[in-house]
């Protein structure tokens, strides 16, 4: 066995482990913290896998930007920080993990007698030609998406700021 | 190296996230659970990417694009959120029963 392959096998075993922290911790800020520890495990596994950029974006993107956004979230609901046993409904924990297992098994089978070969490993960067594909074979969905990024943003300020319609009732 | 053992990662991380969304009652852990769903599928795209070495690289660009979707996601998520807990002051899913029959 080689030393690439017992270093991959031990990023998918942390990932499995801090994957089920996320979910079945009852601290809210312990989750946030292990779905940190879940997206720099991927961008690990996406290093391994020789694809750079992408895991530099998902570091930047996702560790950077996103989880911000949660702690920010977490902190404005008022969840209760600290250990919370009203965080889990605990009676769908028996059906949740039944279906969770079901599609489990169902995936797993799939995906072992479906697909069979062998990771490619490319030497050398592969970002300059990435942009290349991006901007010009995908740049109509490049457009769009940014589009949606736009839309998103717009929407979400009018979603959270105050409606000064109702503050003026309020007053009233 | 194979494949088989990364898809399966995948799978478990996908199962995983559903789990989360069926069991968890505060709504931001229900964002956190999607958000482990769109991960898994991210692993995928990477791992058919480099098992089948695209020459136009479809993968990656799809899973940046999935990242860009889900960061447009968690925002919209979270100011759905945030409104619903200044009306109601709870983020707990289980009550917020206004369209149930």
């Amino acid at each position: 066995m080689e030393i690439y392959e017992i270093v991959t096998y031990f990023t998918l075993l942390l990932l499995l482990f801090s994957a089920a922290r996320v979910v079945t911790t009852s601290n809210v800020i312990h989750a946030a913290i292990s779905l940190v520890f879940t997206l720099a495990l991927t961008a690990t596994l996406f290093l391994l896998l020789s694809t750079q950029f992408v895991a530099l974006v998902l570091v930047l993107v996702y560790i950077g930007a996103v989880i911000v956004l949660f702690l920010f979230g977490v902190m404005i609901t008022r969840a209760p920080l600290g250990k919370n046993a009203e965080l889990d409904n605990d009676k769908n924990k028996l059906i949740g993990a039944t279906i969770s297992g079901a599609i489990f098994l169902l995936f797993s089978y799939i995906l072992i007698n479906g697909f069979d070969g062998e990771i490619v490993i490319t030497s050398g960067s592969s970002t300059e030609l990435l942009g290349e594909i991006l901007l010009s074979r995908f740049v109509f969905p490049f457009e769009i998406v940014s589009f949606v990024l736009l839309a998103a943003l717009i929407g979400g300020i009018t979603l959270a700021r105050k409606d000064e319609a109702l503050v003026d009732e309020d007053q009233v | 190296m194979i494949v088989q053992p990364v898809l399966v990662t995948a799978a478990a991380l996908f199962s995983l996230g559903i789990y989360g969304i069926l069991v968890r009652r505060n709504a931001v852990m229900v964002l956190l659970s999607i958000e482990l769903i769109l991960n898994a599928v991210n692993i995928n795209f990477i791992i058919f990417d480099s098992m089948l070495a695209d020459s136009l690289m479809q993968g990656q660009i799809f899973t940046i694009f999935i990242i860009t979707i889900a960061a447009a996601e968690v925002g919209i998520g979270l100011a759905i959120v945030l409104m619903l807990f200044r009306n109601r002051q709870t983020a707990n899913i289980n009550e917020f029963d206004l369209m149930k029959w």
